[in-house]
């Protein structure tokens, strides 16, 4: 196994302000990975380059060897690396099953001249199977005709990994997936992130519920204050005095 | 069955519609069908998110280039009509360049000032474009006979049914793309553009795709008008042209597809026959701005939202953004 995907020395500046830090790590293929920090470690950052949202201010960004630091965001997701949002970003104008249509944009490319003269029938049948098939995936086949911004925020959340997973994705970049849910939801979240690696869906995973990264990470890389602190399996980085330090708030002697 | 029914109903009413109506007005429904268009694909334009003020002048450019066409080259008028068209698309393409490095209110001034320039390009070069009187004496649509009907292009009613048609074909295309994977692009690329993106939607793409087609059917429409009424000029395409396409918009909102065309006919109707009946001519611009304003306050998801209201039993709360820019 070749390395996957890998961050070399990426660094992001904001002005003065160095949110990223010459940050590299690499991603093993077919596990999930956790990026975990205090607030404002520049996790997001670090998901906002790599999924080609920013361009970084220096390093690179390779996935299967090929450098895709500086590209647009589809042509990042082109690639199979697909997103999900921090704060729930989903069409909250449109139903739950056409925010999953967007999803299946990909494997179902549009054909404009197809559709005016309705030779595209295959494809928007294949193309609403996929939809569905995500929404079951993430137990949301109920509330189909629901308009997306009226969900419960858990829901929504759910949403926005069915939005990614209906594109047949290599890699899913997850920003706080359990941010809204009860104990009980994650916990079943937890199980449908089990069952996507199994599929060999490699997942990058920020999250602040330790619990949860804990239970689900085969690897977990820590930083702070935009730089690395630490890498391990969960039993390393729990006992980690530098990550411990960090998170009861000594951050800034660390760094 | 019963669709097809109220279809044909719906067709055998608008063939009969001239037939009730003086000659003046016919000559105001040939206007109105071709404004139809003009409304309807501005509409496809707004589906993604941003407001043109240049739509009026890519007509033109529609006008202009068929014009041209025939007078320069002497193609076939209907053939110079989709070439016209075509050119229009392919300038909206060349412009995408500049404007869509823009958003919201800037592509809004952009598109006014790309639309300025053009007008401008009309007026400074007498070669070809005829300079501030513009082309006159345009080919008109030569007469054919389609066996049960003659066509003669002299009278109204023979021009609004060949324009009846051509605007019917050109919105069930703009119809079948809206209700497509393309039409449902367009309103993620509205909605969330980052979203879209992170999809594997190329947003310049689909943008210019939009603003492309839009434009392909305004130049139509302008090719239609120019070829209707014999001449051409740089006045005709100029920004209050533009205020009412987009008071017929407002008016009549833009969430859904009838909800321009409702715009449209209705102030197209209240202008023709109310005030032209009163003798308010003269203030049309200022009664125009007076009902956009009214409408907004006191109509702001349009007179579709009316409509709605009375066929459906369940609400339909679509907030309707951006009506205001
Ligand atoms: N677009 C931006 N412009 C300026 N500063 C930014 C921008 N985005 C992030 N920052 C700053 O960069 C730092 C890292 O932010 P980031 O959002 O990546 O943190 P995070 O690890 O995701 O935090 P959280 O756990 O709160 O989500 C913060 O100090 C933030 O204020
Ligand atoms: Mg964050």
């Amino acid at each position: 196994m070749t390395d996957f995907l890998e961050v070399r020395n990426l660094t992001m500046r904001f002005g003065g302000l160095t949110a990223v830090d010459a940050l590299s790590f690499k991603v093993d293929h077919g596990t999930i990975h956790g990026l975990i920090g205090p607030n404002g470690a520049g996790k997001t950052t670090t998901f906002n380059m790599i999924s080609g949202f920013y361009t970084p201010t220096e390093g690179q960004i390779l996935l299967r060897g090929e450098d895709i630091s500086g590209l647009k965001m589809h042509e990042v997701a082109r690639r199979g690396v697909v997103r999900t949002f921090q704060h729930s970003t989903l069409f909250a104008e449109l139903t739950v099953l056409e925010n999953a249509l967007v999803g299946t944009h990909m494997p179902f490319r549009p054909n404009i001249f197809a559709a005016i003269l309705g030779w595209d029938k295959e494809d928007r049948r294949g193309a609403e199977a996929r939809a569905r098939e995500a929404l079951d995936f993430f137990g949301l086949s109920h509330l189909i005709e629901e308009r997306a911004g009226d969900l419960s925020h858990g829901h929504q959340r759910a949403l926005g990994m069915a939005v990614a997973y209906a594109s047949h994705p290599d890699v899913i970049l997850l920003d706080e997936p359990f941010t809204g849910m009860n104990p009980e939801e994650t916990k079943h979240m937890m199980g449908l992130m089990r069952r996507l690696k199994e599929d060999g869906i490699t997942i990058l995973l920020v999250e602040h519920d330790m619990q949860a990264i804990m239970g689900l990470c085969d690897r977990i890389t820590c930083m702070s204050f935009g730089k690395f602190l630490a890498e391990g399996g969960p039993q390393e980085i729990r006992n980690h005095p530098a990550v411990i330090e960090a998170y009861l708030g000594g951050a800034r002697h660390v760094a | 069955m019963r669709n097809l029914s109220i279809l044909l109903v719906g067709l055998a009413a608008l063939i009969a519609l001239p037939h009730a109506l003086s000659f003046s007005q016919q000559e105001i429904l040939v206007f109105l069908v071709i404004n139809v268009l003009l409304v309807t694909s501005y509409r496809l334009l707004t589906l993604t998110g941003e407001w043109s003020l240049g739509h009026v002048v890519i007509m033109g450019v529609g006008a202009y280039a068929s014009a041209l066409y025939t007078k320069e080259l002497g193609i076939y008028v209907p053939v110079s009509m989709i070439l016209g068209a075509v050119t229009a698309a392919l300038l909206a393409v060349l412009l995408s360049f500049p404007l869509f490095r823009m958003k919201g209110f800037y592509f809004l001034i952009g598109s006014f000032a790309a639309g300025e320039i053009i007008r401008l390009i009309w007026k400074r070069f007498r070669e070809p474009f005829g300079g501030v009187r513009g082309i006159s004496g345009i080919d008109p649509m030569p007469d054919f006979s389609i066996g049960i009907y003659q066509f003669d292009f002299f009278e109204p009613v023979s021009y609004y049914y060949f324009a009846g048609a051509i605007v019917i074909a050109s919105l069930w295309v703009l119809w079948r793309i809206e209700k497509s994977p393309v039409g449902l692009t367009f309103h993620a690329v509205h909605w969330q553009d980052k979203l879209a993106q992170a999809s594997g939607v190329n947003l310049r793409a689909y943008r210019t795709l939009a603003f492309a087609i839009a434009s392909g059917f305004a130049g139509l429409a302008g090719a239609l008008q120019g070829h209707y009424v014999g001449t051409v000029n740089p006045n005709s395409f100029d920004i209050e042209v533009m205020v009412f396409v987009l008071t017929w918009a407002i008016v009549g909102g833009t969430q859904t597809f009838y909800g321009p065309i409702l715009g449209c006919i209705v102030l197209t109707v209240l202008n023709e026959i109310v005030l032209r009946e009163m003798g308010l001519e003269q203030a049309r611009p200022l009664i125009y701005g007076a009902i956009m304003i009214l409408s907004i306050l006191f109509l702001p998801n349009g007179l579709e939202s009316l409509v709605q209201k009375a066929t459906r039993r369940k609400p339909v709360a679509k907030p309707e953004e951006k009506a205001a820019t």
